[in-house]
């Protein structure tokens, strides 16, 4: 057994850590709160641009841009949004295991694939597991912009229209409450028409000026607000993860304390009973 | 026919307005448009200037869209804009300010900007005097 000594520095040490995942677990949760505000800010766009783009492509319009035409897939492209930093329990092992087993899918079917990475973590997965790694862009702050993530998404998009790739779906963790966090893969382009019954028949927009450019427009902002609002997303998903990983570990360090001082205090009796027992048989030897 | 028409207008940031609506009146890439209940589907860009709501009982809202999309279906309208705010919100000094150095910007020949960006920005404040003023004539 080990002894009283031993045992208290080990307490000691586990209580330095219980401390920083407390601290830790604070911390995320603060920042879940912005995170979460951002994040139903952005939805309602995002929701709404995606109807409007499900319209369109439900839409007979004279002018059809090769964002909306479906070809024989031989190669996909996924955009894979996971978090910089680690500690946040199984967020991105489910995210990339959902990634993965698309993949083989793909694989058996021959179907190529090519990967564009947002956050750390996907890229060290994907260093250690192959594939194709097309853009990968890292340090997306907590408040992500923009401007930090055309670029990657744009070497998609390129791909896409110079026929590289034949479809792209973006990968991320969607939101559901603190304690759900639900892996999600869409695809983007070609876009998916909606399935609303009441417009079903043939019908078309009136442009104002000109369909080309307006659809144009309107699928470029489309794509950005997605990956935009998947990128936020996967911030709130990560603090929250983060929070509810941080207390268990905080809850599972208060547990092993408990444990270990049950047996300090064990060692600590037995040393005492034996020190007695030599002193009583010291004395009646004597 | 239905007398009014659900209208949501969203942009980046939130969720502006929503609710049933008897006429929304935008400027459009190519003119000014009034559209009612019944439209037929229509797809178009939004200038930046103001959107006028016409609530149901004949009220009105004005807001302020610095460009975007409009789309049109017969049960629902939604404007996409890039950003937008409520009217009442809109700060005139801020853009009389933001108005006077652009043109300042614009006039300075020598100075390294960037043209169609200070141009944008003008026509973007301009606007968003314009949605003051008429703000102002309703209130008179």
């Amino acid at each position: 057994m080990a002894s009283a000594k031993e045992l208290r520095k080990q307490i000691g040490s586990i209580k330095n850590t219980q401390k920083i995942t407390s601290a830790m677990e604070m911390v995320a949760a603060s920042k879940m709160r912005k995170a979460q505000d951002r994040m139903s800010r952005g939805r309602p766009y995002s929701d709404h641009i995606r109807s409007v783009i499900g319209h369109v492509a439900n839409a007979s319009p004279e002018y059809r841009h090769a964002f909306m035409k479906e070809r024989e897939v031989k190669r996909v492209g996924y955009i894979v949004i996971t978090t910089d930093k680690g500690l946040c329990g199984g967020l991105n092992v489910n995210l990339l295991k959902a990634v993965v087993n698309d993949l083989k899918k793909l694989s058996e079917d021959d179907i190529e694939y090519d990967l564009c990475l947002i956050g750390n973590k996907g890229a060290q997965f994907f260093r250690s597991y192959g594939g194709n790694v097309v853009a990968a862009s890292s340090h997306v702050s907590e408040e992500p912009q923009i401007t930090d993530l055309i670029g990657s998404i744009k070497v998609m998009l390129d791909a896409f229209e110079n026929g590289e790739v034949d479809k792209i779906c973006l990968a991320n963790n969607v939101f559901v409450n603190t304690m759900t966090q639900k892996p999600t893969i869409r695809q983007l382009v070609p876009l998916d028409p909606s399935e609303e019954e009441e417009i079903q028949h043939r019908w078309d927009y009136i442009y104002e000026p000109d369909a080309r450019q307006l659809i144009e427009g309107l699928v470029t902002r489309f794509i950005e607000s997605q990956v935009y609002q998947g990128v936020v997303e996967n911030v709130a998903c990560e603090q929250a993860a983060k929070m509810i990983a941080m207390k268990s570990a905080t809850d599972n360090a208060g547990d092993l304390i408990d444990e270990l001082e049950l047996v300090m205090n064990n060692a600590r009796q037995a040393a005492i009973t034996q020190e007695l027992s030599e002193i009583v048989g010291g004395a009646a030897a004597v | 026919m239905a007398s009014t028409v659900f209208c949501s207008i969203v942009s980046a940031e939130e969720e502006i307005f929503s609710g049933e609506v008897e006429m929304v009146v935008a400027s459009g890439t190519i003119g000014e448009l009034g559209i009612m209940p019944g439209h037929t589907p229509l797809l178009t860009g939004v200038k930046p200037g103001p959107v006028r709501l016409i609530l149901e009982g004949g009220e009105e809202e004005i807001f302020f869209a610095s460009g975007g999309y409009l789309e049109v279906q017969p049960t629902s309208i939604t404007i996409l804009a890039d950003t937008a705010l409520r009217a009442d919100d809109l700060d005139e000094a801020a853009a009389l300010e933001a108005q006077k150095k652009a043109e300042q910007e614009l006039s300075d020949q020598k100075a390294d900007i960037d043209f169609a960006r200070v141009a944008a920005d003008l026509q973007e404040q301009a606007a968003m005097l314009r949605t003051i003023q008429k703000i102002r004539d309703k209130k008179q």
